[in-house]
């Protein structure tokens, strides 16, 4: 089992969640974050003073998949995500240990 | 001939009251925009509990000592702790009679005396006390508030022919039509005062000390400017042609400073941004202040076109000096006080207004130029000097400033034990009740 992890622009959310759904992947967490990476930041001036913004929205994706099925899931999202200028983000896979599902206690790939 | 009361008059005096009063609150979404999430609260608070404060000093002995008759004094009006009671039945006698309550004009001056002390506020944002805040609006306000508008705008008691306790800089000539001396260059002053002795936020120039919602400060310089319809309109007491032009003026010259503070932007930095048309319009309005009453329409485009260029680069005074004025009233207020109080002695003309004299450009000569520059002069040293000492004793009594883990935590937690936005649903809490 992998868990995959994208860090993409936050209007590409909806093309990636429609590409994994459309793949057949049922759930997904998503959450806002921020940092850098080879785009850097931006500079904001208020009242003349200059401000350098480092860190910039992002959004994290992450989702469960069985191992067999990771290297795809990962080519889903890259081509969906993928706009071919600085900042599209990353994609990476771990391995994950044991999975459970909350409700009916079941686990391991029965729980993704 | 007995002066007899004029609606039309008081209804206008009435209804710029409210207008004038508003502008507190507007200011406090104004500064309330412009500094960071966790310190919005306090902000507005500042403002807020002035309006509380300065109302009830106001009753009992501020209205007198600012524009009292009883001690005939060019520095102060007088000591009475009548609450107003005597009053009732009186009209108005600034310099002469007015047909309107002199209830109506005390509650008029009362929005000029609530709105100055909340204006210094913007300069120590994010790190002062509430408590200490409070104290300093109620000695700010009577040591120096209502003496210096008993100097600027007590035209003193007109009995028959003669006129006694008239203010000393109204006595010396100076114009100051709705308060470019009184409130703007006096609450500027007193800014740089508590800014320095408060010293720096804790991060200043380190971190990014953004403005949290840019809205609020568009809503806030909206509310400013409709309001100050009333702050120079009314300043006639009366709804005649003087209050027309004062109006007219008060629109042009903030019209101008917009269009001029974002146009600085345009060229040094390539974008015109909203905070800076919001700042130019108030840079705007406190130029006209004190002109709006003394100078033709057109001269007020270019009072005001200069006040948003000449505040929109004072504004970056503070990184040279290395003083932590936050919000900028120094050079919003003090700097756009400074110029509209001096540009009457250059664009001054009598043919506007009977009351007033000629300045530079109509053949004046220099001599309304130096009545000016004292006014702004003995406003700005006297404000100056009684900040420090009011400040230095808060500050060596009760403190005068946060501890640095409540301001780095956040002030609105701290002093108010609230938060202004609700950021993470997972935040909500549970009842104690």
């Amino acid at each position: 089992m992998k868990l995959i992890t994208a860090i993409i622009k936050p209007f590409k959310l909806e093309d990636v969640k429609e590409a994994l759904t459309a793949f057949g992947i049922t759930g997904m967490t998503v959450s806002e974050a921020s940092g850098f990476g080879r785009q850097g930041g931006h500079t904001e001036v208020y009242r003349g003073a200059e401000y350098t913004v480092d860190l910039i929205p992002k959004i994290r994706l992450e989702v469960l998949v069985d191992g067999s099925e990771a290297e795809k899931v990962i080519d889903v999202i890259v081509k969906a995500a993928s706009t071919g200028a600085i900042g599209d983000g990353k994609v990476w896979s771990s391995p994950v240990d044991n999975i459970v599902r909350v409700r009916t206690g079941e686990r391991g790939t029965d729980a993704i | 001939m007995d002066v007899v009361l004029n609606s039309g008059d008081t209804a206008w005096m009435l209804a710029s009251t409210a207008l004038v009063l508003l502008m507190t609150p507007g200011l406090a979404f104004f500064y309330g925009g412009m500094v960071r999430s966790k310190s919005v609260l306090n902000m507005m608070m500042m403002s807020m509990v002035t309006i509380g404060i300065v109302s009830v000093l106001w009753v009992f002995y501020g209205y007198e000592l600012a524009f009292g008759h009883t001690s005939d004094s060019p520095w102060y009006g007088g000591f009475s702790l009548s609450g107003l009671g005597s009053k009732v039945n009186d009209l108005t006698n600034n310099g002469g009679t007015y047909p309107i309550p002199l209830l109506v004009f005390a509650a008029f001056q009362l929005m000029f005396a609530i709105i100055t002390p909340a204006l210094i506020s913007g300069a120590i944002a994010d790190r002062a006390k509430f408590s200490a805040w409070a104290v300093f609006v109620a000695i700010w306000s009577t040591v120096v508030y209502f003496p210096v508008a008993h100097w600027v705008f007590a035209f003193g008691n007109k009995v028959g022919d003669t006129v006694t306790g008239v203010g000393y800089l109204a006595g010396k000539g100076l114009e100051d039509f709705a308060g470019g001396t009184a409130v703007h260059i006096n609450a500027g002053a007193a800014g740089l005062a508590l800014a320095i002795l408060l010293g720096k936020r804790v991060g200043w120039r380190k971190e990014a000390m953004r403005p949290h919602s840019l809205p609020l400060v568009m809503l806030g310089s909206g509310l400013l400017w409709f309001g100050w319809f009333g702050f120079n309109a009314g300043s006639a007491l009366a709804a005649n042609g003087i209050a027309g032009l004062a109006f007219m003026n008060t629109q042009v010259a903030t019209a101008g400073a917009l269009v001029g503070w974002i146009l600085v932007e345009k060229i040094r930095n390539g974008h015109p941004t909203s905070l800076g048309a919001a700042s130019g319009a108030v840079a705007g309005l406190v130029a006209i202040t004190p002109a709006c009453a003394f100078v033709a329409p057109w001269a007020a485009v270019v009072i005001g076109f200069i006040a948003g260029i000449l505040c929109s680069l004072a504004v970056g005074l503070k990184y040279k000096f290395g003083f932590d004025d936050s919000l900028d009233v120094v050079g919003v207020h003090l700097v756009g006080g400074i110029w509209g109080s001096l540009s009457i002695g250059i664009f001054g003309a009598s043919v506007v207004n009977s009351v007033g004299i000629n300045g530079l450009l109509y053949g004046g000569g220099l001599a309304l130029l130096g009545k000016q520059a004292l006014g702004v002069g003995l406003v700005a040293v006297y404000s100056f000097i009684a900040t420090l000492i009011i400040g230095f004793a808060i500050e060596k009594t009760i403190g005068f400033r946060v501890k640095k883990d409540a301001e780095v935590e956040g002030i609105d937690l701290n002093e108010h034990a609230e938060s202004a936005y609700e950021m993470y649903s997972s935040s909500r809490g549970g009842s104690s009740l």
